[in-house]
C-alpha cells in the first residue's frame, strides 16, 4: 500500500502501511489500529514503541540453550531449581512456552530453531544440533527429552537426533502421541489413535 | 453449473504453512492430477483434518471449490504408510519422492496410472525391503508415464543396434549412445552392459519382478547416477532432498 494513496495525513498512513506489513493484519485492521493509537495517551504509544525497540536492541540467543533472552545464559539456564540434569529438545523459542505453562517439567531446554525439511533444503547443519552435541559431552545429561512436532519432519528431526545421540547412552524419551483434550475418538485420524493405543496407560 | 463439492482420493505430496493454522496442500488425485487446496485449521491439534492431510498420506478428500484454492473440508486416510514414518531412512526416500512428483508434474492433469504408481511405490517402500530399487523402478516409470521414456533399445545418435558391451547414457540423446556417437558427448557417461539389462528389464516389468532382481553396489550406484543425470538434465535442476538422501545413506555405511 503506498502512503501518497491514502486521503489520511502522512503520518497516519505511514503507521497503516507498517501495521499491514505485519502477519495477520489487512488493510482494514491497520487503518482500526492507526486510529486507535491516535487516540490512546502518549505513553501509551510510547510504551508500546519502545517494547517493540527493546526486542530488537536487548535480545540475543542464550549461549547454552539458543533460546531468545535479555540475558546470557538465560534465566531457565541459570535457575538453580531447576533439574540441570534433563534436556528437553525444540524446534522453535516459541514451543518453550506451552511446556512452561503445563508446570509439569523443571530441566532445561535446547532450541534447534528449525526442522530438517529436505525439500525445502533445510538439513542438519543448519539446526544448531552440534550446539547440542556439545552441549552433551561437556554437562553431565541424564534424560535427553524429544519434544519437535508430531509431523513428518518433527519426527525425521528426532529420529535423526536420537541416531546421533544414542552412542552416548543417555536415556532418550519423546513426548507422548495421542489423542488431544477436548477431542473426539470420531474425527482422530488412524496415526493418532494407532500411536494412542500403543501408549495406552494402566488405570 | 459443476457442484460445489467433490470427492477425490489423493496423496498428500507437499504442504506449506498458510497463515496461522492453515495448510496449503499439494495433492496428487487420479482424476484432477496435481492440485492445491486450503486444509483450515490442520495445524491445530485436535483439528479432525490435521494427521489425515499429513505429507505422504494416502486419504479420501472432500473438498468445496473456492474462488482460487479448493478447500478441503472432509478428510478420511485410506493409507498413512506408517511403517516408512517410522523409519528415518524411508521417511527421506519419502521426501524425494514427493519432490520428484512435485517437480515432474503440472497441475490440473489426471493420470490414474502415475496415481497407481506413486501408491505402489509408497506401498512398497513401506512394507519391502530395498529402498534403493523402489526409488529406481519409481524414477523409471515415472519418466515413461511423462514422456521422457529413455531410448534404450539402439543407440540414440545413429539408430543402430547397441553393441553388447560398454556403451554411453546421454540425457541430452535421451538414452543409450554406442561407443562411437558417445565419445564427443561430455555429458555422456558410460553404462555396463549388466546396467543396460537391468534397466531395459525394469522398463517393461511390474514392480514384485524388478524387485527381485538382486544388484550389486556398483551397479545399484551406477543406475542411481544415469538416472539422476537424466532427471536433473530434464528438470534443469538438482532435487533439494537429494543431499540429505546421500548424506544419510554415507553415515549409514551404503
Amino acid at each position: 500500500m503506498n502512503p501518497d494513496f491514502l486521503p489520511a495525513a502522512k503520518p497516519i498512513s505511514r503507521l497503516i502501511e507498517e501495521l499491514n506489513k505485519l502477519p495477520g493484519i489487512g488493510p482494514k485492521s491497520a487503518q482500526r489500529l492507526a486510529y486507535h493509537l491516535l487516540q490512546a495517551p502518549a505513553e501509551k504509544s510510547r510504551d508500546l514503541a519502545n517494547a517493540i525497540l527493546g526486542i530488537k536492541e536487548n535480545l540475543r540467543l542464550c549461549s547454552s540453550c539458543l533460546n531468545i533472552t535479555d540475558s546470557d545464559p538465560c534465566s531457565i539456564c541459570t535457575d538453580e531449581t531447576r533439574d540441570m540434569t534433563k534436556i528437553c529438545i525444540v524446534e522453535e523459542p516459541i514451543d518453550i512456552m506451552p511446556l512452561e505453562r503445563t508446570k509439569k517439567y523443571r530441566g532445561l531446554y535446547h532450541v534447534l530453531h528449525g526442522v530438517i525439511s529436505p525439500s525445502d533444503g533445510i538439513k542438519p547443519e543448519d539446526l544448531h544440533i552440534r550446539e547440542l552435541l556439545d552441549r552433551l559431552s561437556r554437562i553431565e545429561v541424564t534424560e535427553v527429552i524429544l519434544a519437535t512436532n508430531p509431523n513428518l519432519e518433527g519426527e525425521a528431526t528426532s529420529m535423526y537426533i536420537q541416531r546421533l545421540i544414542a552412542p552416548l547412552g543417555i536415556r532418550i524419551t519423546r513426548l507422548a502421541r495421542g489423542l488431544p483434550y477436548g477431542g473426539d475418538l470420531e474425527y482422530a485420524d488412524d496415526i493418532t489413535l494407532s500411536r494412542a493405543l500403543e501408549g495406552r496407560q494402566e488405570m | 453449473m459443476p457442484s460445489r463439492v467433490y470427492q477425490t482420493e489423493a496423496i498428500v505430496i507437499k504442504r506449506n504453512k498458510f497463515g496461522e493454522a492453515d495448510r496449503l496442500l499439494t495433492l496428487y488425485t487420479p482424476g484432477y492430477g496435481k492440485i492445491r487446496a486450503i486444509a483450515k485449521g490442520a495445524m491445530r491439534p485436535g483439528s479432525k483434518l490435521g494427521g489425515n492431510v499429513e505429507l505422504l498420506t494416502h486419504s479420501l478428500l472432500l473438498l468445496a471449490r473456492g474462488r482460487n484454492l479448493d478447500i478441503v473440508t472432509q478428510a478420511q486416510t485410506i493409507d498413512n504408510f506408517i511403517e516408512l514414518k517410522d523409519n528415518l531412512d524411508l521417511i527421506s526416500c519419502g521426501f524425494y519422492i514427493s519432490e520428484l512428483m512435485d517437480s515432474f508434474t503440472e497441475e490440473n492433469a489426471g493420470d490414474q496410472a502415475l496415481f497407481n504408481l506413486l501408491l505402489n511405490t509408497l506401498r512398497d517402500l513401506s512394507t519391502v525391503k530395498g529402498s534403493d530399487r523402489i526409488l529406481r523402478y519409481f524414477e523409471i516409470h515415472l519418466l515413461d508415464h511423462l514422456g521422457y521414456r529413455p531410448q534404450l533399445g539402439k543407440c540414440t545418435g545413429c539408430s543402430r543396434p547397441l553393441p553388447p558391451e560398454v556403451n554411453y547414457f546421454s540425457p541430452a540423446h535421451g538414452g543409450v549412445v554406442c561407443r562411437d556417437c558417445g565419445y564427443p558427448d561430455i555429458n555422456a557417461r558410460t553404462l555396463s552392459v549388466n546396467a543396460l539389462k537391468v534397466l531395459r528389464y525394469w522398463q517393461q516389468c511390474d514392480s514384485a519382478s524388478a524387485l527381485k532382481i538382486k544388484l550389486n553396489h556398483e551397479l545399484s550406484r551406477e543406475l542411481k547416477s544415469a538416472l539422476r543425470e537424466y532427471i536433473k538434465y530434464i528438470l534443469e535442476k538438482q532435487l533439494k532432498s537429494i543431499d540429505w538422501l546421500d548424506e544419510l545413506n554415507a553415515d549409514n555405511g551404503k
